[in-house]
């Protein structure tokens, strides 16, 4: 078995017994998308929500509405049916807070719609959400079972 | 393209000279804070790939606490004080008086302690840079985070993720004496901010636009 850690704005597929890691979502999210039948599984780590406010080039893993199809592609290809995939997503936190916090400023909030809207455009649905709050979350996703653990500094641990 | 990649070595070298002041105006105002003896590092001024950023950093999942600033005007960046779990609590009993290893968890007096600390530090750094380059910025009131260093990294570093992907990372490293107190000072100027300090310091490449 490996663990196979997904960086900042990076993308991964992988099937048992391997299994996916990403740490320290900040106002990033972790999207898992995972395949029951066939046990596959993705993940992305997303930064922001909408490639169409970005300037230059586009690497579709930073992206909410870019990495959501690319991921579903990557996993179709390895094998995936489109209509079983479902959706675990995490993170999408404030971790600092001002009281004049501008739009700019929320992208967890914002990651958190995006990610939503996607998925939901996409037709895939969402099997758990821990996102939002102002605390740091790590996560392992294993493609055996489908389940996510979330892990936190001071706000415990869960499986979803 | 990203237009860090296209910063020459001698542009590089200025910016280091310039983060340089800064760091030694954040250090001694520091000092006087706290009155005791802080030492710098030499200031990096370095691109990175965004998702290797925390691997480079290698804070990875520590509890740390952060102060996070937005500096506004027309260079803006974001600017993040991390500080060891340890070294906070240090500080604040530094800062007020008590003997070392007497604050265990913090207070709403102590956060305010840490922001004012955070405050005074990118205060004096930032002032420095507007000598030397006349380029005013405005600096946000300090917000605190006690969290994993990845999760406040990957949160201050949005501005980067619409242009390319690498972000550019000022940073250098604070140290008090006995080492009760060790915090790492890092400046995100936005893309875009570069042009304006280059500009300023008449070191932008005119065949090059950032």
């Amino acid at each position: 078995m490996s663990v196979f850690k997904v960086g900042m704005c990076d993308m991964q597929v992988v099937t048992p017994p391997d299994i996916l890691s990403t740490s320290g979502l900040g106002s990033c999210i972790g999207i898992c998308l995972y395949d029951p039948l066939k046990k596959i599984a993705g993940m992305a780590h997303i930064m922001l929500p909408d490639s169409t406010q970005a300037r230059g080039n586009i690497n579709e893993a930073r992206f909410a509405d870019t990495a959501i199809p690319v991921l579903i592609n990557i996993m179709l290809t390895k094998g995936a049916s489109k209509e079983s995939l479902v959706a675990k997503i995490v993170g999408g936190a404030q971790m600092f807070n001002f009281s004049n916090l501008n739009n700019v400023m929320r992208v967890g909030e914002r990651n958190g719609f995006a990610v939503l809207a996607k998925l939901k455009q996409e037709g895939i649905p969402v099997l758990a959400q821990d996102i939002g709050g102002n605390f740091g979350r790590s996560i392992k996703f294993d493609p055996e079972d489908g389940k996510v653990y979330i892990s936190t500094l001071d706000k415990g641990e869960s499986i979803r | 393209m990203d237009e860090f990649l296209q910063l020459s070595s001698t542009q590089k070298d200025i910016l280091k000279e310039v983060s340089n002041i800064g760091a030694g105006s954040g250090a001694s105002a520091l000092a006087q804070l706290l009155r005791r003896k802080i030492t710098m590092s030499v200031p990096g001024v370095r691109v990175i790939p965004l998702n290797e950023v925390v691997n480079v950093i290698g804070m990875a999942e520590d509890k740390v606490v952060g102060i996070f600033q937005r500096a506004e005007g027309v260079a803006p960046c974001n600017i993040l004080f991390i500080l060891s779990y340890q070294s906070a609590m240090h500080l604040v009993d530094m800062m007020l008086n008590r003997s070392l290893g007497t604050t265990r968890f913090m207070d709403k007096l102590d956060i305010s302690a840490i922001e004012e600390m955070g405050n005074i530090v990118s205060g004096s750094f930032l002032n420095a840079l507007f000598e030397f380059t006349r380029v005013k910025f405005v600096p946000s009131v300090p917000a605190m985070s006690i969290d994993m260093a990845d999760a406040m990294l990957n949160s201050v570093l949005y501005n980067y993720g619409y242009v390319g992907d690498y972000a550019l990372i000022i940073d250098t490293e604070f140290t008090e004496q006995h080492r009760h107190l060790e915090g790492k000072f890092f400046l995100f100027p936005d893309p875009g901010s570069l042009t304006s300090i280059l500009t300023a310091l008449k070191v932008a490449d005119k065949d090059v636009s950032f």
